[in-house]
């Protein structure tokens, strides 16, 4: 718990280095954690690879949120696609590096949940993606 | 006066520690309050001595379980001074009295076309079944305003008026701004136009003297749990009238006079609306912390909690940088709900729970309030009988440790 604004947290929701819309993209997806108001927009093209050319996250919320968003975005880029599809929940928490009730996990987690919800072409970023 | 270190003494909750040597600063009552020996022990004894089915029963458990389970009703009926213990009806909770109403009353009165008058600082559970009615009947919805301080505008009520509501259904007092509705006054004007009127006084009743006969109210809804007494109970009042011409809700046992395989006849009052076995256990909860909080005077905890808020909000209009919301300390209750330059606010109460302090974030159930102040979320500290002015310091001393770490 006393990790939980880990400097690293506190550094990506201050100066996020992927915040932002991209243009042109082939894939965005939005949503919001209906329990805090936290919303994550996420923004990515591909290449003809299939690999994550470029990402951007757009948003408000919390620094857990925010600052997983940012993490998130940034780790993927250059990633196949395929191998995105498999990011789950330890995923975020190793790269956080904190240990979060369940409260706050659902703002750590929206971010990816919207990402696969994006990849998957899925009208809502439902629990169960990021089991 | 309250003694509130006595009173302290018999909430053993407000003895825990969150983490060793972090005494629990309890600051969220406003979602739901902690609970006295009084009710703890009321219901430990129910189970432990009386606990039998109610109602039909002839042993002496089914005879003492009935009676100290309509014995409750009584209590209930007596602490917001309805004239009948008939007209209390248990429910789960605020939100089942309020659906109740829009399932029976509702259902059974208003057509197309026809307007009920919310308000824009209303809690979801006042807003949704409304909501529900509307897309099924195709019901106007309409809305008193609030204005920039946080008071409901009531030039604009008295023109939505004008239309002719069949219904206003309003918070007495509410959850994210403190703000003490003119109760008395909504339903007079309502009355004015042949309105039907709900109150939500969900926060009302636990913190003041509520009188459904001075507020001329048609309908009235709380909770237990927010009143220092157990989950899953909750009460509706209602007019005797209303309630003898309003159908049934769910149907089952207890809520019938007799059945036959193709109909039934429904019991009278409150049993009507109370089908299959209701929480025993919880309203005999319910009984004893009304018991509890009539022995201290609803007046003396009204008193409390003014001096409490008066002080937070005082103290907390120092702290640079924080917003707060809603209307001065004489016209609300025990909330302050603020924002904080751009902190998000689950991350002040995160924080503030490192030092045992319990706090809410989020939009606290009133998300259509936030979007009118524009604000996503708000941080939100409240008072009950059992907070002290020490607590309000160690909340603006957390505050200014949030400051630090986001500095």
């Amino acid at each position: 718990m006393d990790d939980l604004y880990r400097e690293v947290i506190i550094e990506h929701y201050k100066n996020p280095s992927h915040k932002g819309h991209l243009e042109p993209h082939d894939i965005s997806f939005e949503d919001s954690n209906p329990l805090c108001g936290d919303h994550i927009e996420i923004t990515l093209r591909t290449d003809a690879s299939g690999h994550i050319a470029d990402a951007r996250f757009d948003g408000r919320g919390c620094a857990i949120s925010q600052a997983s968003a940012d993490l998130l975005v940034e780790s993927i880029i250059g990633k196949p696609l395929e191998e995105v599809k498999k990011l789950n929940k330890e995923y975020i928490l190793d790269m956080l590096g904190i240990e979060l009730g369940p409260v706050r996990l659902k703002c750590a987690l929206l971010s990816l949940k919207v990402l696969k919800a994006g990849i998957y072409g899925l009208g809502q970023a439902s629990d169960d993606l990021v089991e | 006066m309250l003694n509130v270190n006595e009173i302290r003494k018999v909430f053993p909750i407000l003895q825990r520690e969150t983490q060793p040597g972090t005494r629990l600063v309890y600051l969220d009552s406003t979602a739901t309050s902690q609970k006295p020996l009084a009710v703890l022990n009321a219901m430990e004894n129910y189970y432990r001595s009386s606990n039998a089915n109610i109602h039909r029963g002839v042993h002496t458990l089914a005879e003492e379980a009935t009676t100290l389970y309509e014995q409750a009703r009584e209590k209930i009926a007596r602490f917001i001074n309805a004239p009948s213990a008939r007209q209390i009806i248990y429910t789960r909770n605020t939100t089942e009295s309020i659906n109740l109403v829009a399932y029976t009353w509702a259902r059974a009165n208003l057509k197309a076309g026809e307007l009920v008058i919310l308000t824009e600082m209303e809690h979801h559970s006042n807003l949704v079944p409304w909501q529900m009615l509307q897309m099924e009947r195709g019901l106007e919805l309409d809305f008193i305003p609030v204005t920039e301080d946080g008071l409901l505008d009531l030039d604009a009520y008295k023109a939505l008026l004008s239309r002719s509501p069949k219904l206003v259904s309003f918070t007495h007092m509410s959850n994210v701004l403190g703000t003490i509705n003119p109760a008395g006054e909504i339903i007079r004007l309502a009355h004015s136009v042949g309105a039907v009127a709900l109150v939500d006084a969900a926060q009302s009743v636990p913190h003041l003297k509520v009188d459904v006969q001075a507020l001329d109210a048609d309908f009235l809804a709380f909770s237990a749990h927010k009143m220092c007494g157990p989950t899953g109970i909750g009460a509706l009042y209602g007019r005797t009238e209303l309630l003898e011409s309003m159908p049934p809700f769910l149907g089952g046992g207890d809520m019938i006079k007799e059945v036959h395989l193709r109909s039934f006849r429904a019991n009278t009052l409150p049993h009507k609306f109370e089908a299959g076995t209701p929480a025993i256990a919880e309203a005999v909860g319910f009984g004893a912390a009304v018991d509890y909080l009539s022995s201290l005077g609803m007046d003396n905890i009204a008193a409390h909690e003014h001096e409490i808020t008066e002080y937070a909000l005082e103290r907390l209009e120092e702290v640079p940088g924080l917003k707060l919301f809603g209307p001065s300390a004489d016209k609300k209750g025990g909330v302050a709900a603020f924002t904080f330059e751009g902190i998000h606010p689950h991350d002040v109460a995160q924080i503030l729970d490192r030092d045992g302090i319990a706090i809410r974030a989020g939009h606290h159930c009133a998300q259509p309030l936030h979007e009118k102040f524009g604000i996503p979320a708000t941080s939100r500290a409240s008072f009950y009988l059992y907070n002290t002015k020490d607590e309000v310091d160690m909340l603006v001393n957390g505050i200014y440790k949030v400051r630090e770490m986001f500095a």
